[in-house]
């Protein structure tokens, strides 16, 4: 039995100073006990951000005067596409925990993040190109942002990949640091690519010197989405952390019966 | 000094003796090149405007082949384990490891597609291009490699894994390289500036490849 296994084990013992919180939180147990109480809460959070979040964007913001209806899809484009960057900056972060601490938490942290970012940007694809064929009129264009959208697409596939090709879960999660943090240099790729190349992608119009470019009453109804996708993000990623924690305890609980079986 | 020479030298034998498949690269780069004409058809004109790219994909595919048993042989014969233990910083000898592995199978690829540019009746001019951004540009591509086989190496596994992981990072490689190329042959863009561009991503790829490789193989155990 590796000594992450004893890390994660039900019973192992946590520090017994409460001197540092986020120490404190680092310890699988003590993070299952916070997160447990929380996540309900979260959910409450995020079902009344959404229901907000949709009637402003569906009846408050007003039509775009030469897009019409089709600007709605900005409300479910442009947040997936901010978490499927912020997921991989969370991976990037989790990473270094991995590798430099040799954190289990920070590996379960990375695991269970890439499927969810995953999720999101395929989400940014699929509206963009739906937005794209009324607007553009066409479903893809090889453009600088969504080129680098979809190499990110395709480094989380790669990380998923990796993730599943090893049994051994501290292994796999160094690994997968390693390509994650290698991947992380897309992310200013995507972020500046409406700078550096002349593309079909309009430039940023939210964070951008000088403010933002959009009026109010779409940005406003935009801005509660996003925070509706930001704290589903979070219900998603600490409801799955929790599962993967247990699920890691319930392989160790398995090993050690079969070791004493063994025996 | 002495040791890398040392590593360089024997992975330079061991590719181009009996065995090494340093031509293998080659082998494979001229059939996937002799294959596009059977799939999009022999009209001159289309072949003579998608060369360069062709050659380009061609390369990029022949050289991460290659690259799968770059650290997978020597974990087997156990002179890995020698190069992790010895004094030689370990990204330094993985840097030469790189060297060795782009001069015996990356730098026949660029001087045999010019050769393989007779097939797709691209002009000699046109063919200094495509060589010149393939001499800079594989560069790039073995030390991305180099993560991807790294990570094969330590994983023990290999297959389609090294593929999977490396050929997204290759990207930006295969656009400015094509880009590069096609700025040569008519663009309006001066040749100048996607070239430069490509030698900044292999100066990079220098730099990130080896320290992400050398972490892969220390975080193996």
């Amino acid at each position: 039995m590796t000594m992450k296994d004893t890390a994660l084990r039900p019973e192992a013992p946590g520090p017994k100073k409460r001197s540092m919180a986020i120490t404190n939180l680092a310890n699988p147990s003590r993070f299952l006990a916070l997160v447990n109480p929380i996540l309900p809460w979260l959910a409450a959070a995020t079902a009344l951000t959404f229901a907000l979040g949709i009637n402003q964007a569906i009846f408050v913001a007003p039509d775009d005067y030469q897009q019409g209806a089709t600007v709605k899809i900005m409300f479910l484009h442009v947040p997936s596409a901010w978490l499927g960057m912020f997921c991989w900056g969370l991976m990037s972060i989790a990473a270094l925990g991995t590798l430099i601490w040799r954190h289990p938490l920070a590996d379960v942290a990375g695991k269970t993040a890439a499927p969810i970012g995953t999720a999101f940007t395929f989400l940014c694809l699929v509206t963009g190109s739906l937005w794209g064929r009324p607007m553009w009129g066409t479903y893809w264009v090889w453009d600088a942002r969504l080129t680098s959208v979809l190499i990110l697409f395709l480094l989380y596939l790669g990380v998923i990949a990796l993730w599943r090709t090893v049994e051994d879960p501290s292994r796999a999660a160094r690994a997968a640091a390693i390509l994650t943090l290698v991947g992380a240099i897309n992310i200013p790729i995507i972020k500046f690519s409406v700078d550096w190349w002349n593309t079909l992608h309009q430039p940023a119009s939210v964070f951008r010197l000088g403010g933002p470019s959009i009026h109010p009453a779409i940005l406003v109804p935009l801005a509660v989405v996003a925070l509706a996708f930001t704290l589903l993000f979070l219900t998603l990623h600490l409801a799955a952390m929790r599962n993967e924690i247990l699920r890691r305890r319930v392989r160790t609980l398995q090993l050690m019966q079969a070791q004493k079986a063994g025996e | 000094m002495n040791a890398l020479a040392a590593i360089f030298l024997r992975d330079v034998r061991l590719a181009i003796r009996v065995g090494g498949g340093a031509w293998m690269g080659v082998l494979f780069f001229l059939i996937v090149v002799a294959l596009v004409p059977f799939a999009v058809g022999p009209d001159s004109g289309l072949l003579q405007r998608i060369g360069p790219a062709i050659l380009w994909l061609g390369a990029l595919l022949a050289s991460l082949l290659t690259l799968d048993q770059l650290f997978a042989d020597d974990r087997e014969d156990g002179s890995l384990d020698l190069i992790l233990i010895g004094r030689t910083p370990l990204q330094l000898a993985i840097v030469a490891k790189a060297l060795a592995h782009w001069l015996t199978a990356g730098l026949p690829l660029v001087i045999a597609a010019p050769l393989l540019g007779i097939f797709f009746n691209i002009d000699l001019s046109s063919m200094g291009a495509v060589a010149l951004t393939l001499l800079v540009g594989t560069p790039a591509l073995t030390f991305l490699g180099l993560i991807g086989a790294a990570l094969a190496a330590a994983l023990r596994r290999g297959g389609l894994l090294v593929p999977v992981l490396i050929l997204p990072l290759t990207i930006p490689v295969l656009i400015f390289g094509v880009a590069a190329t096609h700025a040569a042959l008519a663009g309006p863009v001066p040749f100048g500036t996607p070239f430069t561009i490509l030698c900044a991503l292999s100066l990079m790829s220098l730099v990130v490849g080896p320290v992400a490789a050398a972490a892969a193989l220390k975080n193996a155990d």
